[in-house]
């Protein structure tokens, strides 16, 4: 299990926040998922055999949003 | 596509700008020639850059299944097109960027404070490698255990304890003490802190999210986005909202086969200024909160603050600074002077709570201590150069007749001692008698732990702000806790209380139709902030207490409690405001619209109006400034 932390640049709407969730929620082994509007982070935790970082990363890009920053945690 | 949606979204200013020249070129060639088709291309350069990040968005918004604001527009826009409106189009997609682009402007303004706050987190350590040379290492990277070096001046990178050397360290991010304080081996230090002065060298406990500091800042980013119920109604609403202006849309068209008119109700019936008025009214209120160094765990908090009737509080560290000084030196016999050397000298040897309030008076020599027995219940017997001294309550000193029976005035001198002792408890003092085993020496200290300066004035600003009821509960004596809240204007005082019951008494109150907020800071507390409807925890408390409260007063401030109430209060009326000049809006459109008197873009013009009205709305919360005392200390 890891506990992941996605730094984005500029998230404007809130009807953001709702689709970056459903996009982290789509990949297999995420759990907790909260996105931070202010702060503009997006938190979840991993479980191993589960989608990887690299993966909902790149379905967050695709979306049109830059993700700055990744930092990962084993827990 | 995603490369252009990235350049698109990085570049939104530039954008604007682009259209904004182009709509005004061609406002320009239409009042200038008596054609209107190069005006009509260039309006419609304009939609179709306008339009393009949009959709784009709508896009990726329904592949996630969602119908967002960005699909009403797009599609308003592309029925725009096709009813030949192209400057119509145009000014909707310029309208509705430039008000992303403000909307932007206004959050990175509102973020900053938690910018400044992440900001302040220590990014790298010097780490003490096993050939004893340092090495500087990005502070993530730290393992637990592993030994770092602080020089003069940097900050401390980790949570960790001190194994070499010693300073002065600054805590004031973490406690809000502005005094440095002296750590020595074994002690204690905190990422964020200040190294002003000295050399050393800290095993790390804790790095980075896991310090003291880094729950500090996540709970600060976490409390920004929690949901209250204002929040919650919209997030709701607007879901089914969109939704439901485009059926009205499509059925209207179908029903009255004017395309127009279903387009301009798409148009229309975007919710833009609902949508923004709520978080940016959460932003700028407990934005404005961090600044001053209230820190809310989330808007929802501050609808449950701002209904409190009741606040009770901790005393010991909450009311009071929670470091008892000495307060009140009698001598009955003996040099003053030599008296507090003795005393100093053997205090240093004790672990007893109230020997660091003795330990801080000033000495002239430093004796030497060679004997130091424990009598429980009852205190020191110690040994300085061959004499006995005592260090204790009353009842030691009973136990050593000869201390009163010296030179034959036992009576007079038991009298005058016991009388002392009496009149000094009467003041809130904690008692400590010294006393040389032979009678030479005798004196009586007071220690008493002071109110802050600032406890009277804040518990009139709440009693100002409708608080109706204020209770101080503690551990100590009803002596003492009369005493002190003699001096404040406090309703009930519950004395004599261990933890638990300040929990239960907490629920009572609960059961009996207050609402109940409980101010505290120590590990004590925790069970009582646990049960409180809003548990407020001084900054300078323990983690536990900052872990379980839902506000936290980080400087340890407390007239900044009523400034948090204030806060508070503003900040939800604003939310409240928000949405109904949001409502407001779309309902006059609407009844506009049918009535005949608004079109697509003079509807479109007052639809940013009032999200721009909203944002500045909820800008107002940002300039609240707190009690004079607070600006002072802020300077």
């Amino acid at each position: 299990m890891k506990k992941v932390v996605l730094t984005l640049g500029g998230l404007t709407c809130p009807s953001c926040l709702t689709k970056i969730k459903k996009s982290v929620e789509a990949v297999n082994g995420t759990g907790d998922i909260r996105v931070l509007f202010n702060s503009g982070k997006v938190k979840f935790t991993l479980a191993q055999g589960g989608g990887t970082v690299e993966e909902i990363r790149s379905n967050i890009e695709k979306m049109g949003y830059q993700v700055e920053g990744t930092r990962e945690k084993e827990i | 596509m995603k490369k252009i949606q990235l350049f698109l979204t990085s570049h939104r200013t530039a954008l604007v700008i682009i259209l904004t020249v182009l709509i005004a070129l061609a406002e320009f060639l239409h009042w200038l020639l008596p054609v209107s088709l190069p005006s009509e291309l260039l309006m419609l350069v304009a939609g179709i850059i306008g339009v393009l990040p949009i959709a784009l968005t709508a896009i990726s918004s329904l592949q996630m299944k969602l119908v967002s604001i960005d699909v009403l527009v797009s599609l308003a826009v592309i029925g725009a097109f096709i009813i030949r409106e192209f400057d119509e189009a145009a000014i909707v997609t310029w309208l509705f960027l430039l008000g992303d682009v403000l909307e932007n402007l206004t959050l990175t303004k509102t973020r900053s404070a938690v910018k400044e706050l992440t900001q302040m987190a220590p990014q790298t350590a010097l780490v003490v490698t096993k050939d004893g040379k340092t090495k500087e290492v990005d502070v993530d990277l730290v393992d637990e255990g592993a030994i770092v070096q602080v020089k003069t001046g940097s900050q401390v990178p980790v949570d960790g304890v001190v194994i070499g050397g010693e300073g002065l360290v600054n805590e004031s991010t973490i406690t809000g003490e502005s005094q440095p304080t002296q750590k020595k081996i074994g002690g204690k230090v905190y990422a964020g802190t200040l190294l002003e002065n000295g050399l050393v060298t800290v095993r790390t406990t804790a790095v980075s999210e896991d310090t003291t500091f880094g729950k500090i800042i996540e709970l600060v980013e976490e409390s920004q986005d929690s949901k209250m119920k204002a929040q919650r109604f919209l997030d709701r609403f607007s879901t089914y909202y969109t939704p439901f202006v485009l059926v009205a849309a499509l059925l209207v068209g179908l029903i009255s086969r004017n395309l127009r008119l279903a387009i301009t109700i798409m148009v229309l019936g975007c919710p833009g200024a609902l949508v923004i008025g709520v978080p940016v009214s959460t932003v700028a209120g407990i934005g404005n909160g961090a600044r001053r160094g209230i820190l809310f765990k989330g808007s929802d908090v501050m609808d449950r603050l701002r209904r409190v009737d009741t606040i009770a509080f901790d005393k010991t560290g909450t009311l009071t600074v929670g470091h008892p000084q000495v307060e009140e030196i009698h001598v009955l016999r003996g040099q003053r002077q030599d008296i507090l050397d003795h005393l100093v000298a053997i205090e240093h040897q004790s672990n007893h709570p109230l020997a660091t309030a003795i330990t801080s008076l000033p000495t002239v020599t430093n004796p030497l201590v060679t004997g130091l027995d424990v009598l429980n219940g009852q205190g020191l017997e110690a040994t300085i150069e061959g004499q006995t001294y005592l260090v204790g309550n009353r009842r030691l000193i009973a136990s050593f007749p000869k201390v009163l029976s010296r030179a034959g005035q036992s009576q007079e001198d038991r009298e005058r001692l016991d009388h002392l002792v009496e009149e000094m408890a009467g003041r809130g003092n904690s008692i400590v008698i010294f006393a040389r085993a032979d009678g030479e020496e005798l004196a009586v200290l007071g220690i008493r732990d002071l109110l802050r300066p600032d406890a009277a004035q804040a518990l009139k600003e709440l009693k100002k702000q409708g608080v109706r009821r204020l209770v101080m509960l503690t551990g100590d004596t009803k002596q003492t806790a009369k005493q002190i809240a003699s001096e404040l204007p406090i309703d009930e005082v519950k004395s004599g209380l261990l933890p638990q019951d300040k929990a239960a008494y907490i629920e009572a109150q609960k059961q009996a139709g207050h609402r109940i907020a409980f101010v505290g800071d120590g590990i004590n507390d925790s069970i009582a902030l646990s049960k409180a409807d809003v548990a407020i925890a001084m900054g300078s408390g323990t983690d536990v207490a900052l872990d379980v409260s839902d506000v936290v007063l980080v400087r340890s401030n407390l007239l900044n409690l009523s400034n948090a109430l204030h806060l508070a209060k503003r900040t939800v009326m604003t939310m409240w405001e928000n949405i109904g000049i949001a409502l407001l809006t779309v309902l006059l459109l609407f009844i506009g619209l049918f009535a005949g008197y608004i079109e697509m873009a003079s509807g479109m013009l007052i639809h940013e109006l009032s999200i721009l009205i909203v944002i500045f709305n909820a800008m107002r919360l940002l300039v609240i400034r707190g009690r004079k005392k607070e600006s002072q200390s802020e300077n």
